[in-house]
């Protein structure tokens, strides 16, 4: 939060009347930072979900990627939030004192749930017996890291991936609703909120999670095309379209909800409803109209639509695949963008508005919010020199009973 | 039960035990004494030292000052409000309570502000009225002309 020396400075900041402390923002772009994050991990869960257990094969190629790169951002999920904590090394206090008072408060437990049920032990059940197999390939230090990783199990027997494999199914099923839950409580959070007319809706937890699933089937079909590039691989381009298509059809759905979020407002157009029609045509223009629906929304969709009854050559739909990745991705950062530096904008009195410079550097703006979105990369980097979703052995095969 | 389940719940196991324990350890001693959050807090903010001792303990020894102040417009203003917590001067009189002369001080109430009422906090536009002057040239604070 800035400090403002003199009245005179304050007032270069405001338009009409504003309350005193709604002067400076106090969630600024790492707050942005964290839905966004934790929305990216959300839709790589889900995408690999619909591999999983709603059985779309042509998914598979993607499946192992899909996992380690929700687990690369949920591991720097909570860095935002803490980074941008005044006192960073009371955070584990929310930990120990529990208490339901506050739905801040509940974070840890909803971030622990899914990190440690859900993400860890899927993969660890995926990765188990390809572990084993690796402990025994590699030598020293390698060697004892994965019978580490494999906590010292070293069974390989067909029933042993038989369980893997079934527990494995359990736990994916369970981690969809808790998918849900850790995104749909991300919008909670600001839809909870009543004195902001910007965000209090019941819809902001339902239009979080789909605009999640958006950016995370958007971020892994970016890292699947980028990461098959560096391996020098072909992509599995029956992959490629099916996730375009689950892209297609989530976009609609939520664009759907996202419309019927704003039509509901324009048509109830309670007492709120003039200050936000002078905010979202003002200072949320460039970011709301051009940014989240025009690049966000508008490109993606119609591009993805034509691709669904006409598909050019692959190399042309490739180059169209990343691009529109790279669209929805900063599309949905500019929706994170609108609901959590908009929601701060204008008065609650109604009658005028503060104004928000992001800088380059400093506490905790741009540089810290941009090291936050690379660190994931180098970690699923790690991640996939230590587990290789290419070496892995074939899946074993479990007859139907 | 398969063994590979069976290390998974003691790993389970041990990391909900560090975390009970590190609960049990780290909890502060008051917590939910009367709600969520440290009972202790109420007397540690209650027992901390009183920064502003209030205008009456400033005219105890000022009352000349105090004597001019009551006839002028500032009359209802602490005197804390201007030259900042007395407290440590209340104790040793030899703390010194460092003003700002210059005009920053008086133009944080009367600067040109359309928010706050004229008829109340007279307001001049510094820009146009003697600036860069001190105030305190022609203006007492203590009793001040208008």
């Amino acid at each position: 939060m800035d400090k403002i020396q003199s009245l005179y400075e304050a007032l270069t900041k405001v338009d009409g009347f504003i309350y005193p402390n709604e002067l400076a923002l106090n969630w600024d772009m790492l707050i942005v930072m964290y839905p966004y994050i934790t929305g990216l991990v959300a839709g790589a869960f889900i995408l690999a979900s619909l591999n999983r257990v709603f059985d779309i094969k042509a998914l598979r190629p993607t499946y192992e990627l899909s996992l380690l790169t929700a687990l690369s951002f949920m591991l720097v999920a909570t860095m935002p939030l803490i980074t941008h904590l005044g006192q960073p090394l009371r955070f584990y206090e929310m930990l120990i004192t529990p208490h339901l008072t506050s739905a801040m408060a509940i974070f840890g437990f909803v971030y622990l749930w899914y990190l440690m049920v859900v993400l860890l032990l899927e993969i660890w059940f995926d990765y188990r017996y390809d572990m084993v197999i690796w402990s025994r390939e590699k030598k020293g230090f390698m060697k004892f890291f994965y019978k580490a990783l494999t906590l010292w199990v070293s069974d390989t027997s067909p029933e042993s991936r038989k369980t893997d494999e079934k527990i494995g199914y359990f736990i994916t099923v369970v981690g969809i609703p808790s998918a849900f839950l850790l995104h749909g409580y991300v919008g909670f959070i600001f839809g909870s909120i009543k004195a902001n007319p910007w965000w209090s809706t019941v819809m902001m937890p339902v239009i979080f999670l789909f605009s999640a699933m958006v950016s995370g089937i958007a971020l892994v079909m970016f890292i699947y095309m980028v990461v098959s590039y560096l391996r020098k691989q072909k992509i599995d381009m029956n992959a490629l379209d099916t996730i375009a298509k689950y892209l297609f059809y989530i976009l609609i759905i939520d664009f759907t909800l996202e419309s019927l979020d704003q039509i509901h407002r324009i048509y109830e157009a309670d007492e709120s409803f003039d200050i936000l029609k002078i905010l979202v045509r003002g200072k949320l223009f460039f970011t709301f109209f051009i940014m989240q629906i025009g690049v966000g929304v508008v490109i993606p969709l119609a591009t993805l639509g034509f691709l669904q009854f006409k598909k050019p050559r692959v190399r042309i739909r490739k180059l169209i695949y990343w691009i529109i990745s790279i669209c929805v991705l900063v599309g949905i950062f500019y929706m994170r963008w609108n609901v959590v530096i908009g929601g701060q904008l204008f008065s609650k009195s109604f009658y005028g508005f503060t104004s928000y410079k992001v800088n380059l550097i400093g506490g905790s703006d741009v540089t810290l919010s941009l090291l936050w979105f690379i660190v994931p990369f180098f970690i699923l980097a790690f991640l996939l020199w230590l587990l290789p979703p290419w070496k892995k052995a074939p899946p074993i095969e479990i007859p139907e009973e | 039960m398969p063994l590979q389940v069976k290390r998974l719940l003691l790993v389970f196991a041990i990391f909900i035990g560090i975390m009970l324990v590190l609960k049990y350890v780290l909890t502060p001693d008051s917590w939910r004494e009367y709600g969520p959050y440290r009972g202790n807090a109420i007397g540690e903010i209650a027992s901390q030292q009183a920064k502003y001792v209030q205008k009456e303990s400033c005219a105890d020894c000022h009352d000349s000052i105090a004597e001019i102040k009551s006839r002028g417009e500032h009359i209802n203003l602490q005197c804390e409000i201007c030259h900042g917590p007395g407290y440590q001067h209340v104790d040793d009189e030899n703390f010194k309570m460092e003003i700002t002369k210059n005009s920053t001080l008086c133009l944080q109430c009367h600067t040109m502000n359309a928010a706050s009422p004229k008829n109340i906090i007279k307001q001049i536009d510094a820009t146009e009225h003697n600036e860069g002057e001190e105030c305190i040239t022609c203006h007492n604070p203590h009793q001040p002309w208008l």
